[in-house]
């Protein structure tokens, strides 16, 4: 049996996992990196716009932190958003000192630019390629630091004790199954693993996201006893490229691009969806009317409406936006300056996640999370643009120092069950949620009794024993449950939530855990066994989906990305809190924690978000 | 003649970049005319694509000995090569296997040898194609199974050149930012977007014949912090020092090859010209 021993051990290696391992090893930690896919490979390289952090005059922290609670429609915690705001100036800079190519201004300082609900232009930005640049110059460092990377080790359990209480157990390490050799390993962690495994949007069939998204950190959490937070929060982009999914930017419309049905309606105006802002109202409501479109008949192959850009030009087209013709040819076969662009909502990023306090730890001492995965929660109901890449960098760095032994002083956001304020108990599902065998969960069966090594040792051989079976037996391809799942969540958790929909996704979750009872693996190869791997994924997807579809049917409101059609208005009176779902050992229980509006100078006070 | 330094003038990053920008809009239109085409022929025809694809598994009975597999995929508008392996990895036989995971062009993970020249399948539209469409593995390349080839040596060369920033003087100030001009970042830029997907090396004959070249990715690597002025001068000589060794710069024989299948337009060839020029200025200083 093969186990590997360091003090901190990172899992995922994009932005959050990259800069999580730096800190640790600054720290002075051994720390190690165990990844799916190379570190390069990671998604944080899609990201275009930028990284929002206050660093000229005339900016401060405390009005991006601000902005960034209003964006949130208030349901970010205030201690984990003034973190954010406050750490990300000297982030950047660090980003700036290791080589990030930025763009540059006249005087040879970073170029910032305004994005949406900023109050000042603070997104800092390399080209429309910022993630790529960010994700390459963090990796260079993690080469220049000899920081033991293990590429194409797929982690698919942790190693947690079984204490009663989550809040009493501790993790040990995680186990990984080496996809080049077959063979399943243990990571003995002497502090702690830090997951940054980031977004799960293959929980959709219609995703920006990349194939690899699949929230393993968040589904092995969960079931590791770790609640998850404002897991009904997702957002939709409305200009996704049909058949792929590849994200057409806000570019185009800023530019002046429109969007028009099948009837050649400019329905923005034209059916009242914004009546000003037209086709730059914002990404919720664009999505919602594409949809609506669709839905009523007056859409293309019920699919799509078509995004313009041929009046703005050759000229102005080739001059700001040649980028997207490269795009739309390559991924969906449309020459933009010639024909329109198909375009249709899709998933973007998820705001909800493992629930972590502002320095990424968890209520499982020993296991961390940030980025994508995590919910500090800094978002809210609803991300502002260039927001997603500070909070990688914040609270990776945040997480790799606490995890390598550097005092971060009291946390202030309140974590585990202990939080809980009320609990949800008359939730209505038309089917019990959770897991159809009892002992179906992520921590060792060890009576919290055995030593660290030891418990490493067993979770290898439960695993060991999970994959040989999977291997060897005959059943269901996972393929056909994945899709059916993506299709349920698109159809009912998208864009449009109501009731019996969501009632409907249950069921059909339901039904996809049962299929995968029977699931087995048809290749039976050791050596880069990926469907072994897709199969591993597609059990995670069942969790997360459920999740979320469990947080959207309890939240009888609409508060930011989340809509419900029953329910039009936020209400302040009853949901300003968290909603917290804990697997307990195979019955999830929902329940709720209060959001903390408290700031470190001012109370946050809930208003109207209008732009 | 391979070694021979071109005597014009370096040219500015601004105009190579104009000029392959030039260039690639140009085969996008004929492209986009070929597309035309191929649709009208589709559209009396069934529009049933066919794949040839590599199969190898070292282990499996009945894969040990390489053989090319068939798939007909039912075609869709906007189909990409990746698109159909997916297709025919969920639909007909799921040990099919290859590396893919951003599917826009981004994460470098799915170069292949496609209809005999590198290209990432996720942004090789199908309809561009002759058809069938043969997907073969990066050619001098390890196979580890199907289409998935050993990265090592790759990620060995671009390790060699010491891939990560380095400066002796970084502003006192925490806060403070090191100065660059929008010049030098537009000197660098194109170097930048290499998302090590390995094409190049794997198009290269000098890298197929000296397993110890550093092949155009590392050397563009190179490139981009020995351009960088950020870095200083002493840092920079550091770095012509590594690119100038026996397996660097001068192996290569300006063929072309690097830059005409590097997936994001990266002009590697003329990096590596400028990068020869750079160490004959940097000899020439102790005469």
């Amino acid at each position: 049996m093969t186990i590997h021993e360091h003090d901190v051990v990172v899992v995922g290696a994009g932005g959050a996992g990259l800069r999580a391992a730096i800190a640790a090893d600054e720290e002075g930690a051994d720390v190690a990196m165990v990844t799916k896919l190379h570190p390069v490979r990671s998604h944080t390289g899609a990201a275009e716009g930028g990284i929002n952090a206050a660093l000229r005059d005339g900016d401060d922290w405390e009005l991006h932190a601000y902005d960034t609670m209003k964006g949130s429609d208030y349901l970010g915690d205030a201690p984990a958003i003034e973190t954010l705001a406050q750490d990300a100036p000297e982030e950047v800079i660090q980003l700036e000192h290791w080589g990030m190519p930025f763009s540059r201004e006249d005087d040879g300082r970073v170029s910032q630019r305004p994005f949406g609900g900023l109050s000042f232009p603070r997104t800092t930005y390399a080209g429309a390629e910022t993630g790529h640049h960010l994700l390459h110059t963090m990796y260079e460092q993690v080469v220049k630091r000899g920081i033991k990377v293990y590429d194409e080790f797929y982690v698919s359990r942790l190693a947690v004790t079984d204490h009663d209480d989550p809040e009493d157990r501790a993790c040990h390490g995680c186990i990984a199954y080496d996809i080049k050799s077959g063979e399943v390993v243990g990571f003995r962690a002497r502090n702690g693993v830090v997951l940054a495994t980031g977004g799960d949007g293959q929980v959709f069939d219609h995703t920006t996201n990349a194939v690899a998204n699949t929230g393993d950190g968040p589904a092995m959490a969960y079931r590791a006893g770790v609640p998850v937070e404002d897991m009904e929060f997702v957002q939709f982009h409305p200009t996704t490229l049909p058949s792929t999914g590849v994200l057409i930017s806000e570019g185009v419309r800023g530019e002046g691009g429109i969007l028009y049905n099948s009837e050649g309606e400019r329905f923005m105006f034209e059916s009242g969806y914004a009546n000003n802002a037209g086709e730059l109202a914002s990404r919720d409501v664009v999505s919602r009317a594409e949809l609506t479109e669709v839905n009523e008949g007056r859409g293309f192959e019920d699919e799509y409406v078509y995004l313009d850009m041929r009046h703005l030009g050759d000229e102005r087209i080739y001059d700001r936006l040649e980028n997207i013709i490269h795009l739309a040819e390559d991924f969906e076969g449309v020459n933009p300056v010639e024909e329109p662009m198909p375009v249709k909502p899709g998933q973007h990023y998820h705001m909800g996640g493992i629930e972590t306090n502002e320095h990424g730890e968890t209520c499982v001492s020993g296991l961390y999370a940030a980025g994508e995965c995590a919910c500090a929660s800094v978002h809210g109901s609803n991300r502002l643009g260039g927001n997603a890449l500070p909070e990688l960098i914040v609270f990776g760095a945040r997480a790799g120092h606490h995890a390598a032994g550097r005092d971060l002083g009291e946390a202030e956001v309140p974590t585990g069950p202990s939080a809980e304020s009320e609990s949800e108990d008359s939730l209505d599902t038309p089917v019990n949620p959770g897991a159809l065998d009892a002992s179906d969960s992520d921590v060792a069966a060890d009576g919290a009794l055995v030593e660290p090594d030891e418990l490493v040792e067993r979770a290898v051989e439960t695993e060991r024993d999970r994959i040989e079976t999977m291997l060897e037996s005959d059943g269901t391809n996972h393929a056909e449950i994945r899709e059916d799942l993506q299709q349920a969540m698109t159809e009912n958790v998208n864009v449009f939530r109501e009731k019996e929909s969501l009632k409907e996704a249950l069921e059909v979750i339901r039904e996809c855990r049962e299929r995968y009872q029977n699931v087995a693996v048809s290749d039976p190869s050791r050596t880069f066994n990926t469907d072994l791997i897709h199969t591993i994924e597609t059990r995670n997807l069942i969790d997360i989906a459920e999740t979320i579809t469990l947080g959207a049917l309890a939240r009888d409101e609409f508060r930011g990305a989340h809509w419900r059609r029953e329910h039009q208005e936020r209400k302040d009176d009853e949901w300003l809190k968290h909603t917290m779902i804990a697997w307990n050992d195979g019955s999830p229980q929902l329940y709720y924690k209060p959001v903390v509006l408290e700031g470190e100078n001012k109370e946050y006070e809930p208003k109207v978000r209008s732009y | 003649m391979s070694t021979q330094i071109q005597e014009s003038e370096t040219e500015t990053e601004t105009e190579e970049t104009s000029e392959h920008q030039t260039r690639r809009l140009a085969e996008k239109r004929e492209r986009a005319d070929m597309a035309e085409r191929a649709e009208t022929d589709l559209s009396g025809a069934d529009e049933t694509a066919r794949i040839k694809v590599f199969r190898y598994d070292p282990e499996v009975e009945g894969k040990k000995d390489p053989r090319f597999d068939t798939f007909e995929i039912p075609f869709t508008k906007g189909m990409t090569v990746l698109d159909a392996l997916i297709y025919a990895r969920d639909h007909f036989d799921s040990s099919l296997t290859f590396r893919h995971s951003c599917r826009q062009a981004i994460c470098g993970s799915d170069a292949l040898f496609i209809n005999g020249r590198q290209r990432l399948g996720c942004k090789t539209q199908m309809v561009d194609l002759e058809w069938p469409v043969q997907i073969e593995p990066l050619p001098h390349a390890e196979v580890v199974k199907d289409l998935v080839v050993d990265m090592e040596h790759f990620y060995d060369q671009m390790e060699a050149v010491e891939p990560y920033f380095q400066t002796n003087d970084l502003p006192d100030g925490e806060l403070e930012e090191q100065k660059q001009t929008r010049e030098n970042r537009e000197k660098v830029k194109m170097s930048t977007r290499c998302i090590w997907c390995s094409a190049c090396m794997s198009s290269c004959n000098i890298a197929a014949g000296d397993n110890k070249y550093l092949g155009p990715a590392a050397i563009n690597k190179a490139y981009r912090f020995a351009m960088d002025h950020r870095e200083g001068e002493d840092m920079k000589e550091h770095r012509i020092n590594i690119i100038e060794q026996e397996h660097g710069v001068w192996r290569c024989q300006t063929q072309f090859s690097c830059t005409e299948v590097c997936p994001k337009d990266i002009p590697l060839t003329e990096h590596i010209q400028e990068l020869k020029r750079e160490a004959v200025k940097s000899n020439l200083k102790f005469w």
